[in-house]
């Protein structure tokens, strides 16, 4: 903390103790919310809670200011011990405006506190969101704990000295909400400020203005009597397990997990990306990494990005193609031709609300069908899901390790809910990474009658079954492949029936006996009723179990990474419990497949609302499950 | 056990069984292609064939080299990433009209500006052969086929003018029963840096015959065919009696008589001027219906940069600026923490 300001004990208000706060900013799209809820967990991560985050904003980059549309908004929940989700619902609002008050109101409980810029609240405001008259007048907000906040008019205040516009200053209005539950929360100063000094280097002016106006809101949250408590909530030591810590979004832990899985396997890492929302980051955050050989190619269309990709492969690349759910239909038909090939290809799909363009923004796990199944002809594909944003890094390593091994496409399933979503990452040692170093071929592997020996691009290692990977430029492997059906061994061009069907079912035979860890399940008490999840589910779930555990009830928990193939025990697992529930942001496709698979009546519970699990209704649902109704 | 250089033409066939329909004008441009391989002076493991799905896309798996025969539309991607990733292969493309300008149209278009360094052929039949004789985007309005049993209405594309509108920086067009002409051609491809493309005009026997019979004629061939060569007059017909001179009016193109008066007029073939606009002219000379006045050779050669280069050029100066990258660097960032190993013993 800086000279600056003074720590909240001193000035001799009350500090209460928290275990765990949920925070909601909520503004205008252009108010820089997004950016005030990073530098707050930022701050928070450094302090050393444990903490989870939902950002929730809209699809247009500036929707009409001042409409319920436009609201952008970012939750964090921080805690002195573990935690999983980014809370059910707020304990506290900072509404920068009507709109925001108003699209957001309804999620707060009773007593919770709200934060409103009074300035923003006139009359055009309000009649823009149909207020007939103000809330902060007519006692609708009477059960909440409401602080009328001048917010522009003390920024504006605060950055007299800077000779700026009055529109210039009001932008700053955010880093005042910022000092002001930086103050609340007692949170570190130091990397906001190293923050702002470096994001406005160029402009030093602007920089210093934001610095105020952070100051300023501390400041004020010390000296006025409408904060008259402020809060503590301590580090989650016993949350970690020891290590060096760093806060992580899901699309930087997979574009991270993709160089690593790089480095490790010693390929080139070669990315074909389209733009698209949720995935876009990913082209961003690689290719701003040339130093460690990554060649990023931003195509013409999703097609050319993962024919860019599979012609990489082809060569030796480590290939790599991000997109979301619009942009994996138009990659079929070549994700189909990798299969054919047998080359290695990364399939990232950071999965949106469908169908169609269907919520860009926003979350669901509708994908998994279409990753399954979505091909023409017989085209198995492995798919693997991260569970939480920290773990996008560890499932890019996997997904590599099986696309190398195995010489074939894999899908992995993010969504949308997991790309921005942050969490504390211990970070690993690069000797703590697999070694995911491939061999290519490169001499003959099969001698023919007469002796002579020669290069079969499609004879198979017989424990994998995978097939040679023999680059360009290696002499004496010349060979041609290609997506019409190839005899056995040979690679050759074959309509033969019976080779066909030989190779439709080695193809499946190779992704069924793909090597992958058994399922573990958390059953304490030897439940009765086990939930079982795959992907972003896995903070809700895990929640909600804990919370059903906490309130006496018995249930077990069991979570996929790899969706195809399945965990070999996870057909006895399903066996052992009387109920299985599947929660899934989809209407029940995982709940399809394990039915189709293992004859279980498994019960979806679904819900697809672009959001999120929330803790309590799912903990309900489950409870129902539990006591069979 | 890398290949002993120099190598021969028979050294580019592999050991399948060619199976275009005898007379197909595609075995005619695979011995040409198998006959100037060894002039590249590379090795057979360097070199690359990607081609689409088409009759023409079959090339591949002809050559003794590395090949794939991929998608419909999609081998200028492909050959791409290939490329872009592999800068020490010599990455040709094989492709058709209904290939390259129908399904792939976007992919070609884009191959062309960003100039990475493919060779395309192009195999223009004006007909789509392996689904048995549709009309293809170069087909003549008008054309008749099982599709279009009263004729086509839509107006095709023109390979050339497409590809100097799309930024080509080379455009040739030659004609598969001319191998002299057509190795001209792909030498002067394989010596330029970025993409190449190289239409040729195939016959396809079964579904479109003849099609170009006008420019391989020998008696109509003297006053259809315009020969372009780099720094000379263009002229042709017979003793060279007629030449291209530029209407001072509209700045467009025409054909005259050569005459004393008017032999200075007669334009002399740029193919490396930075600008398209009379290459453009001249892919637009001929006449749709009858090819007369068809120019066949390098309508444009001109460097500039390749984008697989400077790529790796970017790579470089990463390097340069950052150091190699550091793994452990990147993952430690700049916010962390430390939760040490004691804690929870207190």
């Amino acid at each position: 903390m800086t000279s600056q300001v003074s720590s909240p004990a001193e000035a001799g208000k009350d500090v209460h103790r928290l275990d765990r706060v949920i925070i909601r900013f909520a503004g205008d799209s252009g108010d820089g919310m997004q950016l005030t809820g990073d530098r707050f967990t930022s701050e928070t991560a450094s302090f050393g809670n444990d903490l989870a985050t939902l950002p929730n904003f809209p699809a247009e980059i500036r929707a009409p200011a001042g409409t319920l549309p436009g609201v952008s908004s970012f939750q964090l929940h921080f805690a002195d011990h573990d935690i999983l989700t980014p809370g059910d619902a707020p304990d506290v609002l900072v509404a920068m405006n009507p709109a925001a008050l108003k699209a957001n109101v309804g999620d707060l409980p009773p007593g919770a506190e709200i934060i409103v810029d009074t300035d923003e609240f006139t009359k055009r405001a309000l009649q823009k969101v149909g207020y007939a008259e103000s809330p902060l007048e007519d006692g609708s907000l009477d059960g909440f704990r409401l602080h009328r906040v001048p917010l522009t008019t003390l920024t504006v205040a605060a950055l007299e000295r800077f000779e700026l516009s009055r529109k210039d200053a009001q932008r700053s209005k955010n880093m005042f909400a910022l000092g002001l539950l930086s103050w609340m929360y007692h949170r570190p100063t130091e990397g906001t400020e190293k923050f702002l000094r470096a994001k406005f280097a160029k402009k030093p002016q602007i920089a210093e203005a934001n610095l105020a106006a952070f100051r300023a809101g501390w400041n004020f949250g010390e000296t006025t009597e409408d904060f008259a408590v402020s809060y503590e909530i301590a580090p989650a030591a016993e949350a970690f397990p020891a290590g060096t810590y760093r806060n992580i979004s899901g699309n930087l832990a997979l574009s991270y997990g993709l160089v690593a899985a790089s480095q490790q396997a010693d390929l080139p890492l070669f990315l074909g990306s389209y733009p698209i929302t949720p995935a876009s980051d990913i082209l961003h955050e690689l290719s701003r990494h040339k130093n460690f050989g990554v060649r990023t190619f931003q195509a013409e269309d999703e097609i050319a990005a993962v024919g860019a990709a599979l012609g990489a492969a082809f060569g030796g690349s480590l290939a790599v193609t991000t997109t979301s759910g619009p942009g994996v239909a138009l990659k079929a038909e070549t994700i189909g031709l990798a299969v054919s090939l047998e080359l290695p290809l990364l399939v990232i799909d950071i999965q949106r609300g469908g169908p169609s363009t269907g919520l860009p923004t926003k979350t669901e796990q509708a994908d998994l069908m279409q990753a399954m199944y979505g091909r023409n002809g017989e085209a198995p594909v492995p798919v693997v899901a991260p569970r939480t944003p920290a773990d996008c890094f560890d499932a890019a390593l996997e997904a590599a390790r099986l696309a190398v091994t195995y010489r074939t496409p894999v899908f992995l399933l993010s969504d949308g809910y997991l790309a921005n979503g942050s969490e504390p990452w211990r970070i690993p040692r690069p000797d703590e990474l697999p070694d995911l170093r491939v061999q290519f071929a490169q001499r003959p592997n099969h001698t023919l009658a007469d002796g002579t020996e020669v290069f079969w691009p499609y004879k198979r290692d017989p424990q994998t079954l995978a097939r040679p990977w023999a680059v360009p430029g290696t002499p004496g492997l010349e060979h041609r492949i290609g997506g019409i059906e190839k005899q056995d061994g040979t690679g050759n061009i074959s309509y033969d029936p019976a080779n066909h069907d030989f190779m439709v079912r080695t193809r499946q035979a190779k992704i069924d006996g793909i090597d992958v860890p058994d399922v573990e399940v958390d059953d304490p008490h030897g439940a009765g009723t086990l939930v079982l999840g795959w992907g972003s589910t896995y903070g809700p779930i895990t929640a909600a179990v804990r919370r059903l555990r906490a309130a006496g009830e018995s249930i077990a928990q069991t979570h996929l990474r790899h969706i195809n193939p399945f965990p070999k025990n996870l057909g006895a697992v399903l066996g052992r419990y009387e109920r299985v529930v599947v929660p899934e942001m989809n209407l029940g496709q995982l709940s399809a497949l394990l039915r189709a698979k293992y004859l279980v009546d498994v019960q979806p519970f679904t819900q697809v609302n672009g959001m999120p699990f929330k803790e309590e209704q799912l903990a309900d649902a489950l409870e129902a499950t539990i006591h069979g109704h | 056990m890398a290949t002993e250089l120099p190598l021969l033409p028979k050294d580019f066939k592999s050991d399948q069984e060619v199976r275009w329909c005898p007379g197909c004008g595609d075995y005619a441009i695979l011995a040409a292609v198998q006959g100037f391989m060894p002039e590249l002076g590379l090795a057979k493991e360097n070199i690359v064939f990607v081609s689409g799905i088409g009759c023409s896309s079959r090339f591949p798996y002809y050559m003794n080299t590395y090949g794939m025969h991929s998608i419909h539309g999609r081998a200028p991607a492909i050959a791409t990433g290939l490329a872009t990733s592999r800068q020490d292969l010599s990455v040709w493309v094989v492709t058709g009209d209904g290939d390259a300008l129908s399904i792939g149209g976007n992919h070609l278009i884009h191959a062309l500006r960003r100039n990475v360094n493919l060779k395309i052929l192009l195999f223009n039949n004006r007909i789509y052969g392996l689904t048995k004789g549709q009309y293809s985007p170069t087909s003549e309005v008008g054309k008749i086929t099982k599709s279009t049993p009263m004729g086509s209405l839509d107006t095709p594309f023109n390979p050339v003018s497409l590809a100097l509108g799309a930024e080509a920086s080379f455009v040739a067009r030659t004609v598969d029963s001319d191998r002299k002409h057509l190795t001209s051609v792909l030498r002067e491809a394989a010596a330029h840096p970025g993409t190449a493309l190289i239409e040729i005009y195939q016959n396809c026997n079964i579904f479109n015959d003849g099609a170009f019979e006008a420019l391989k004629d020998k008696q109509q061939a003297a006053e259809a065919v315009i020969r372009l060569e780099h720094g000379q007059p263009i002229r042709f017909g017979t003793d060279g009696a007629k030449g291209v001179v530029r209407d001072p009016a509209t700045g467009d193109l025409r054909v005259v008589a050569v005459t004393a008066d008017n032999e200075a007029d007669v334009l002399i073939h740029d193919a490396h001027s930075p600008s398209p606009t009379t290459a453009f002219a001249l892919a637009r000379l001929a006449d749709p219906d009858t090819l007369h006045h068809t120019p066949i050779g390098v309508f444009r050669s001109v460097e500039r940069p390749v984008y697989d280069t400077q790529l790796a050029g970017q790579l470089d100066a990463a390097i340069e600026q950052n150091g190699k990258g550091d793994l452990a660097a990147l993952l430690t960032g700049a916010d962390t923490w430390t939760v040490p190993s004691q804690r929870r013993t207190s």
